[in-house]
């Protein structure tokens, strides 16, 4: 019987009159590798947090190698042996992977040997087979790469216990498994790891333990060979009504509504982001953009909407050619676009729901007269909304900054629909939300495609490609790899072109 | 033969009037704080250090005086930039008219008047005989020699030593350093009084080593050559270096080529180096350089924990 190395016992933890973490309970066994499922808001990253030692419980106890403690600080944390990795990484872009674990480390000498310094990474990084060029520097790295980096980061220092936030989150499916069984590796060899994770199957696959969290409170702990789909879906999302929604393969109209031929686009640091770039897609029909991000999918959408120039290459609105056109036009010919990062492109996070909802529209007839905005008006479409799509509002003069993710989401997309769009681009549509609003997002894109609406959209997540696209384009570093009919393909397949290899 | 010498050697005692503000602020900016009041700061260094220097008659207490006088200032310009987090460009730009004004101020007692106790020329025993070398390197104040040692050190403890390396990360993402249990605040705000500090001395070379009194405006645009010396040299000490030597050259090249060319308005020579200023800015600050420059990435941002 494996000895239990941490105990966290009835912790709450309260934010004013918001309890995060109410009489939570969690044991944590040497060796074991302990899935924290839960959706946003259930309380997973306040716990770590009172765990690592960045918020002080209420309340509650912590028992670590059987003796009471009391974590006073991250670096007391540290110095435990408890260590995190962060879902937004900490490391120093410019300096080695060497320098980053270094600057992580109090005991080092007062003048730095490189050469020690990278022999000592190097040696770390093979006992616990994390493939690290001590050399390199940091921005030169994949996203893997780096995330073995703060890995080594913790080793190096000493930890035992180490808490990884959705660390598969940035990595392709391949790189997943990698890492997870990495992960095996160092908790065959005694090192304890919670991984915070949103992801039933990766739980239920790499896990020994998961404990589900909901509103705070424990809802479940089992072992992993106990678990089931059912199981974890009833403890994540209760009682709720869920129901996955999967695109049936609605009646497809042949008419093409977007085509493009061999588009050419540049990113912002002058490169080709997109090398000749050909895809068509139907009225009524999802089309799926798979890849890691950053391969061209930000380029993709954003040529489309008009925000950048194509280089080279044509793009066909239902037959007409809008390669030329400004953004402004584009909108005007129903094109509706929803962008991969809502506070920055989507919304102003200062103003108010109403302001945001005739950001596009202000000086349409039915929203403004003589250059006046008509608050009435306005006010009653968003209203309505509110009303058909269920969002939760903070009140109607409050920022759109104080609404949650899922409720800004949804009133981007009431936004966007209400032009009628033939063309809906959406870039990563429930990156962030919870089961619940990613659900409801997918719902209401779904009902457009139904209207006869052609759909683009970009995700990280197969799950979701799967589940909604009638067919799936996967871009790997600027290229279109293949398009595939996403009910004749497997995640495999697509995982194994969004690494790069070609398709046979 | 006696040309070269005498341009060169005036090319090292110019590069030191920029170096020391330079190296100031190339640890300044590598702490992510970047302070636009090098030319305010010079000003007030160099009129502490005359005002001292000609009621006490004692060049050690001057400089004394010099180093508080920056330290003080750089106090204040740590308050208001990394305790109350304002506007880094704006803190700069109130520290430099404070420095021009109060300078000019506080000095108008003994201004253009001879002080009669600088910073002497000593010649280095058996370096100095070198021929031509010995002349420009080894016959100088003893400023100059400090800067000598200086430079090493500097260079060495940023990219050699343990605190170099928390410095270089501390301008890159001052958060990581939080997290790993240093105190941001209390390395910024050393690291900006050693840099008003470095400016102040730099000012007081103007006024008690290159000439030997105080006027007005005396610095006359180096605090914003030093300035454009460390993006120039890619926050390096030794590159900010050549760099300073650079500019001393083109300099001192007009102030000796106006006796051989007595056609050429004496203007077009004065103002070669501010030319050099502008054209060195544009290569070392435009946007056609790579994409990974040597900049720090927190530059000019106030560390705020809470809004990570």
């Amino acid at each position: 019987m494996k000895e239990p190395i941490l105990e966290m016992r009835n912790i709450t933890k309260k934010f004013g009159k918001v309890v995060a973490n109410e009489d939570v309970n969690l044991t944590l066994n040497e060796g074991e590798i302990h899935a924290l499922l839960g959706e946003n808001g259930a309380g997973k990253s306040t716990l770590m947090n009172v765990l690592t030692g960045i918020y002080k419980p209420n309340s509650g106890a912590i028992y670590y190698k059987g003796n009471k403690v009391k974590i006073k600080s991250p670096r007391h944390a540290v110095d435990l042996g408890i260590g995190m990795v962060h879902q937004h990484f900490h490391l120093i872009p410019t300096l080695s992977a060497a320098e980053n674990v270094f600057l992580y480390t109090p005991s080092c000498k007062r003048v730095l040997h490189k050469k020690e310094m990278e022999d000592a990474i190097e040696n770390c990084s093979k006992e616990f087979h994390l493939d690290v060029d001590p050399s390199a520097k940091i921005w030169q790295m994949s996203v893997g790469e780096q995330q073995r980096v703060e890995i080594i980061k913790l080793l190096y220092r000493g930890a035992d216990i180490l808490i990884l936030d959705e660390p598969s989150a940035v990595l392709t499916a391949q790189e997943a498994v990698e890492m997870f069984k990495n992960l095996r590796k160092m908790a065959e060899s005694g090192k304890s790891v919670v991984v915070i994770s949103h992801k039933m199957n990766e739980v239920m696959q790499f896990a020994d333990r998961i404990t589900v969290l909901k509103g705070g409170k424990v809802e479940d702990t089992m072992l992993a060979e106990e678990a089931t789909v059912e199981r974890l879906t009833k403890a994540v999302v209760g009682d709720r009504e869920f129901v996955p929604q999967t695109n049936e393969g609605s009646a497809k109209k042949e008419q093409v509504v977007l085509e493009m031929k061999d588009v050419v686009v540049k990113n912002d640091k002058g490169l080709n982001a997109l090398k000749n770039v050909s895809l068509n897609i139907h009225a009524g029909e999802i089309f799926g953009i798979a890849g890691v991000a950053g391969n061209g999918q930000k380029e993709l959408a954003e040529v489309i909407a008009g925000l950048r120039k194509a280089e080279e290459g044509t793009i066909f609105l239902n037959g007409e050619d809008v390669t030329k056109l400004s953004v402004k036009e584009r909108i005007r010919k129903k094109i509706a676009f929803i962008p991969e990062d809502r506070l920055t492109m989507g919304l102003v996070p200062g103003m108010t729901m109403d302001e945001n909802r005739v950001l596009k529209q202000y000086n349409e007839q039915q929203f403004s007269k003589h250059g006046i905005l008509k608050k009435k008006a306005i006010s009653d479409a968003v209203d309505a909304e509110i009303e058909r799509h269920e969002i939760k509002i903070v009140g109607k003069s409050a920022p759109v900054s104080l609404m949650s993710g899922g409720n800004q989401q949804k009133l981007i997309i009431a936004r966007e629909i209400s032009g009628e769009p033939t063309l809906l681009i959406c870039a990563y549509p429930s990156r962030g939300l919870d089961m619940g609003a990613a659900e409801a997002v997918r719902q209401i894109l779904l009902e457009q495609c139904k209207k006869g609406v052609a759909v683009l959209m970009i995700s990280e997540e197969l799950d979701e490609l799967f589940q909604m696209s009638d067919r799936i384009g996967v871009l790997c570093d600027g290229e279109m790899m293949a398009i595939l009919d996403s009910h004749e393909t497997d995640y495999e397949t697509v995982g194994r072109l969004m690494s790069g290899e070609r398709y046979e | 033969m006696n040309l070269i010498v005498a341009i060169l050697s005036g090319a090292v005692v110019y590069a030191v009037s920029v170096l020391y503000a330079g190296i100031g602020e190339t640890f300044t900016e590598r702490s992510g704080v970047m302070n636009l009041g090098v030319e305010g700061i010079m000003l007030m260094g160099a009129m502490s250090g005359c005002v001292t220097a000609f009621h006490t008659r004692n060049l050690a207490l001057a400089m004394l005086i010099v180093i508080l006088t920056g330290a003080v200032l750089g106090l204040i310009f740590a308050f208001l930039t990394v305790t109350l987090q304002s506007d880094q460009t704006v803190c700069g730009m109130a520290m430099l008219i404070l420095g021009t004004g109060l300078s000019g101020f506080l000095g108008e007692d003994i201004a253009s008047k001879p002080i009669n106790l600088k910073f002497t020329k000593i010649p280095l025993p058996v370096l100095s005989e070198i021929p031509i070398i010995g002349d420009i390197l080894f016959n100088q104040n003893l400023l100059v020699y400090i800067m000598y040692l200086l430079l090493p050190l500097a260079t060495f403890y940023i990219y050699k030593t343990r605190w170099g390396l928390k410095l270089r990360a501390l301008g890159e993402n001052p958060a990581v350093l939080d997290a790993a249990g240093e105190n941001v605040f209390a390395m910024r705000y050393g690291y900006i009084v050693f840099g008003t500090t470095m400016m102040a001395i730099s000012g007081a070379f103007v006024s008690l080593a290159q000439t030997n009194v105080w006027q007005e405006g005396m610095t006359a645009g180096k605090g914003w050559i030093a300035f454009a010396l460390v993006a120039f040299s890619s926050w390096n000490p030794a590159t900010l270096a050549l760099g300073a030597l650079l500019f001393g050259f083109i300099s001192n090249l007009g102030s000796n080529l106006q006796i051989y060319l007595p056609g050429v308005p004496t203007e077009i020579f004065s103002a070669m180096p501010y030319v050099a200023t502008i054209v060195v800015l544009i290569i070392s600050t435009g946007n056609f350089r790579k994409k990974h420059t040597a900049e720090p990435a927190a530059l000019a941002k106030a560390y705020d924990r809470e809004s990570r």
